[in-house]
């Protein structure tokens, strides 16, 4: 496989998420407006973090005015995962120069990042060079896509009538995130422990009993797959 | 109303330390291993946080000024198990149509 054949290769096995980013992206610009952001506020926020689900998370703290720092600290928070994407791609593309991954770096979302890393792994005699193509071909259908239709949900969102309760589709689409991770018991404890400890926690001011609530629901996560795999090592010694 | 000094903080904030977030092993740290104990609870990020910023938002809801909303919650229940049987698409279809259908019903719930 040329580099050319692999760049569009991604481009092609990431069209379907299209159908995603598209309403994804355009109620991201649609949010931003209804929450008194301009244009360029928008569009800058989409250019500089390409990170749905954190800038959701920032802007919904913000109109709930909770100290910046604080609004800072759980977007960012909600974005750690990309940490392990990052280890993940290390073995395949780790070689390429200190400016490519950079740009890696920079465009690295959800969707396009499990795309590239599955088809890394079914191909693993891919020269370094094909597999920094296939990547961008993956993000170069997802990126400005993202760009384009934050613009327009900024532009046309203004327009769009309170009845069709557009505020519900940010959570709707964090449980869309959801639940494909739910994969594994622990995953569904920590999950359970979140909703009720957000509950619990309610009453903490500033939007604090976000982070507390996810602390514990990762503990409770971490410390179920312990308990399974001990349970394990006594079952079959 | 967001103040202007509050959107930009954040907005570089954020920008920058995602970035960060994203080069952090590819670039930075190289092929280093994080210890296990943090890549035991880094599995968990994405469940552990996702529930918790949902569940305010489906139980005391802006739009209806913090009042709970049964057919929000129906809704957001339709959703997950949309999400869970078939995938991102059907979960926000799943949603949205459940919320709309329920607010079809005269005085709806």
């Amino acid at each position: 496989m040329t580099r050319a054949e692999a760049f569009w290769r991604g481009y092609r096995d990431c069209a379907p998420f299209i159908i995603i980013v598209v309403p994804y992206s355009m109620l991201f610009g649609v949010v931003a407006r209804d929450a008194g952001l301009d244009i360029l506020q928008t569009m800058s926020m989409s250019v500089l973090v390409i990170a749905g689900a954190s800038q959701f998370t920032a802007l919904a703290l913000l109109q709930e005015n909770a100290p910046v720092f604080i609004a800072l600290l759980i977007a960012l928070a909600v974005n750690l995962r990309m940490a392990m994407y990052s280890a993940a791609l290390v073995p395949h593309v780790g070689h390429a120069r200190l400016g490519v991954r950079a740009l890696m770096a920079y465009l690295m979302v959800d969707q396009a990042f499990a795309v590239a890393v599955r088809t890394y792994e079914d191909n693993p005699t891919m020269p370094t060079a094909v597999k920094v193509a296939y990547y961008f071909g993956c993000m170069m259908l997802i990126c400005p896509v993202w760009y384009a239709f934050t613009l327009i949900g900024a532009v046309v969102g203004r327009g769009l009538p309170a009845s069709l309760s557009l505020d519900f589709a940010v959570p709707v689409c964090f449980i869309a995130m959801l639940a494909p991770l739910l994969r594994s018991l622990p995953h569904v404890v920590a999950a359970l422990v979140s909703a009720l400890a957000a509950i619990a926690f309610a009453w903490v001011p500033w939007s604090l009993g976000l982070p507390v609530a996810a602390g514990i629901a990762m503990v409770a996560g971490a410390q179920t797959e312990l308990y399974l795999r001990r349970r394990a090592a006594r079952v079959r010694p | 109303m967001i103040s202007d000094t509050a959107f930009w903080g954040l907005t570089l904030g954020l920008g920058v330390g995602t970035f960060l977030i994203r080069f952090s092993f590819l670039g930075i740290l190289g092929g280093r291993q994080l210890p296990d104990w943090a890549l035991l609870h880094l599995k968990y990020v994405g469940v552990a946080v996702f529930p918790a910023l949902v569940t305010p938002l489906v139980l005391w809801p802006e739009a209806t000024g913090g009042a709970f909303e049964p057919a929000r919650l129906i809704a957001a229940l339709a959703a997950l198990v949309a999400g869970l049987r078939t995938g991102v698409v059907g979960a926000i279809l799943a949603g949205m149509g459940t919320l709309y259908l329920l607010q079809l019903i005269p005085g709806h719930l």
